[in-house]
């Protein structure tokens, strides 16, 4: 059977360049790891997690970076899931029918892919240049902007999910409508909708750009959301490409931190999603 | 209604021969005695009271016609069951009884719907408490994502405002009319999702009668099922007649000829036979009917 | 009548109606043998008539399995359920025909040995003209599943009912004459029962046969052509 052998052998031949493939993809993800993981570890201690971000060439923490970080991070999630989930429940409930979801999807495919950067120089412009100051406010803003998308395209294409046989039999026992999507859509989509506002944070908790045009940074900590307050990924881009030592080691242990997190979510939203898969 | 009951009117009605005769059917007052005798099994003493009269139906999805001027009744405490190949109209024809098409844009249904009286159709129909009275149970087993208690309290928390003790009595009872009290009364708090697929289907049932409503339209209820679990259903079937109108939309004939008391045989969107069960699985009118249940080209 | 979309359901059925027609051919032969016998005096072809019988209770037996088995494979609704049932009543009919002209069959042999008066039977042939007939037409109405046929059968079994009634005086008038003919005529007389047994059964398969086609059932008394059997001896007498 000589075709039957080509074909064996065209597999083979196949399946190794898929296995170079993925030993390249993955290499590089491993090189990254390890050596963050290398750097990183160095400078973990417990004053990273008690001490401000020190000035150049002297020891110091990054609790005003970190504190920084979840604050605009749980404002700008808090501003954009409420936003995000009513739009997307519009798209796939009320309006599944209607033009203006067809065009709001289109949009927000675009908004889901647009450059970090120019949102950030969108809010600059809108709220930093009117307010005269940078703010943690305009910071949280610009990752809401960012969370918007993310939490309408994961809100509609969960509650697309739900079989509609379930929607027609909440509605056959005379259910009004919002109580059909609130009581029994949602629920059924709820590990899906959470999915989604853990992968709006994790992808937010690493940007820089819309950062550094709106919180910009702060030596020190700072709750005031009226002005500049720091953030990971701010302090390690100024970190990073300073020539101090200490500060290079502290951008290299942010880095770390801000990746742990981001992988902790992920696999979150991995776990969740395949529970609701198994139910 | 006891106008139907002169001298051996039994208020059964053979096969409508035709739209006309089958709205004539419908209108106890002007009708006469049926015009052909009925097998004596099946005549029952009491005459029978129509719970819904569809009366010159038609349906459109979009612009196509599903439905071609359906006239039919449905007897209270009855089980009528529609048969006929897939996308002859029969599930459609269901789903006009609760105006479940109303979910749906570019579907709409034209003539009348007399549910006790009064037209269903009509623009002003409050939806939800038509559904609440209009009970449907689906193919595929539709729990909901919390507990079977909270499956089966769900509907009747938001029309009644009940103490603890008596919603639990409420529960009870529909599990008990739908024959899934003695599987699940030790584990109520467990999701409804953890059942078997026949338990999920009667749980189902329990969740609409729970509503106490007064017609229960189930389509294809047992399609998803082993013969174990549909013999359960058949049974509950049943006993609900009792207390309930029954529709029943199936594919298997000899379902139809069991739990029904009358069928409807509809092909590409019109109702070919409507008569006795009884009647039409031995000696069918029409021959359309007789091709389709005896399995015959037609 | 379309054919089945499930080929093999059809020749179920065709096989149950060939195996109907071959036992109504066997119990026709059955019929006219033993009256052959019966009046020709026929030992041997008395024998081979009661010989004869085993088959058609084997046939019955296999319709019954095949239509039970149908049944059970195809659950049949409408006019095959009909057919199928049929089946089962017409073959347990038949079977009960070969039975009755067995008995006659052997009534054949017995009186063999018995003093003969010729003219005793000449009632009995008309009698038994009028039940083959009666069946000849029945089973071709099934073969043609043809009701207005079969109605005809069912109400001219009365006329066979009739003749028994004269042949019954008939020879009653003979066993009054002499009384060495009480034991030939006797036989008779049982025969004479027998024929119309088998005009009964003819009946019953001309009401299947209208069940069959039309799916009606014929109503519970049909035309009778005399008194009933019980009240007639009284009267003569």
């Amino acid at each position: 059977m000589p075709i039957y052998d080509t074909r064996l052998r065209r597999d083979k031949a196949y399946l190794g360049l898929c296995y170079v493939a993925v030993a390249i993809g993955l290499g590089w993800l491993a090189i990254i790891l390890a050596t963050l993981l290398f750097e990183g570890v160095r400078g973990i201690s417990p004053a990273v997690f008690t001490q401000m971000t020190p000035p150049p060439g002297s020891e110091g923490g990054l609790l005003n970076a970190i504190a920084g970080s979840l604050i605009m991070t749980a404002l700008g999630v808090a501003l954009g899931t409420p936003l995000g989930m009513l739009a997307g429940t519009y798209m796939a409930e009320y309006g599944r029918h209607s033009k203006l979801t067809i065009v709001v999807r289109f949009i927000n495919d675009i908004l889901l892919s647009a450059p970090s950067i120019v949102i950030g120089l969108f809010v600059y412009e809108v709220l930093v240049v009117r307010m005269g100051h940078f703010s943690a406010l305009a910071g949280a803003a610009s990752l809401a902007v960012i969370v918007v998308p993310v939490i309408v395209r994961t809100t509609e294409d969960m509650l697309l999910l739900v079989p509609d046989p379930l929607r027609e039999a909440a509605s056959a026992l005379g259910l009004p409508r919002a109580i059909v999507i609130g009581k029994v859509a949602y629920r059924a989509a709820r590990a899906g909708l959470v999915t989604g506002v853990l992968l709006a944070i994790a992808r937010i908790s690493g940007e820089t750009a819309p950062l550094l045009f709106t919180a910009l940074n702060n030596q020190f900590f700072s709750t005031n959301l009226n002005a500049p307050m720091a953030s990971l990924p701010a302090v390690i881009f100024q970190f990073a490409l300073s020539p101090y030592k200490e500060w290079q080691q502290l951008a290299w242990t942010g880095a770390l931190l801000i990746t742990s997190a981001v992988l902790v979510l992920s696999v979150a939203a991995r776990v969740l999603q395949t529970e609701r898969r198994v139910k | 209604m006891n106008t139907m009951s002169n001298e051996q009117d039994d208020g059964i009605r053979p096969a409508a021969e035709n739209s006309a005769t089958a709205v004539q059917a419908m209108n106890p007052v002007q009708s006469q005695p049926a015009e052909k005798p009925i097998p004596q099994a099946v005549a029952k003493a009491a005459p029978l009271k129509q719970k819904v009269s569809i009366r010159d139906l038609k349906f459109y999805y979009g612009d196509s016609l599903a439905l071609k001027s359906i006239s039919l009744p449905l007897y209270a405490h009855r089980a009528t069951a529609f048969i006929g190949p897939s996308g002859c109209g029969k599930s459609t024809l269901l789903r006009v009884l609760n105006r479940m098409y109303d979910l749906y844009p570019n579907q709409r249904a034209e003539g009348e719907v007399i549910l006790d009286g009064v037209n269903i159709l009509r623009r002003e129909q409050d939806l939800n408490l038509l559904r609440a009275r209009v009970g449907m149970v689906f193919q595929k087993p539709t729990p909901f994502p919390m507990s079977i208690h909270d499956n089966v309290a769900f509907g009747i928390k938001l029309y009644q405002r009940l103490p603890k003790a008596e919603l639990r009595d409420r529960v009870e009872a529909a599990l008990m009319q739908a024959a899934l009290w003695g599987e699940v009364k030790d584990k109520l708090n467990a999701s409804g999702l953890s059942l078997s697929g026949g338990q999920q289907q009667r749980l189902c049932i329990a969740r609409t009668v729970a509503l106490q409503p007064e017609v229960i339209l189930l389509d294809e209820p047992c399609s998803a099922l082993d013969p174990i679990s549909t013999a359960k259903i058949e049974e509950t079937i049943d006993d609900l007649k009792e207390n309930y109108t029954i529709a029943i939309v199936t594919h298997n004939m000899q379902q139809a000829a069991r739990v029904s008391e009358h069928t409807a045989f509809m092909y590409l969107g019109e109702l070919i036979e409507f008569g006795v069960t009884a009647q039409i699985f031995t000696s069918p009118e029409k021959k359309q009917t007789q091709n389709y249940i005896t399995g015959r080209f037609g | 009548m379309a054919d089945h979309i499930v080929k093999a359901y059809d020749k179920e059925l065709e096989i149950l109606g060939r195996k109907i027609a071959e036992m109504g051919g066997i119990a026709e032969k059955m019929l006219s043998d033993a009256m052959d016998a019966l009046v020709g005096f026929d030992t041997r072809l008395a024998q081979t008539t009661v010989d004869s019988d085993p088959r058609l209770d084997l046939l019955q037996r296999d319709i019954e399995e095949q239509a039970i088995l149908t049944i059970a494979r195809r659950q049949p609704m409408a006019v095959d359920l009909r057919e199928i049932i049929a089946t089962i009543r017409i073959s347990g009919d038949l079977e009960r025909i070969g039975d009755r002209a067995k008995n006659i069959a052997k009534r054949a042999i017995k009186i063999h040995s018995e003093m003969h008066i010729p003219r005793a039977t000449i009632g009995l042939r008309s009698m038994h003209e009028s039940a083959a007939i009666l069946l000849k037409d029945v089973l071709d109405a099934y073969a043609q599943r043809d009701a207005e046929r079969a109605r005809d059968v069912w109400t001219h079994d009365a006329d066979l009912d009739a003749l028994e009634d004269s042949v019954f005086r008939d020879l009653l008038t003979f066993m009054m004459e002499d009384p060495r003919n009480i034991s030939f005529c006797t036989h008779l007389l049982f025969v004479s029962k027998n024929i119309e047994r088998i005009g009964d059964h003819a009946t019953n398969i001309a009401e299947t046969v209208v069940y069959v086609v039309t799916g009606e059932t014929l109503p519970m008394d049909r035309p009778k052509g005399r008194t009933t059997l019980s009240e007639a001896p009284t009267t003569v007498v």
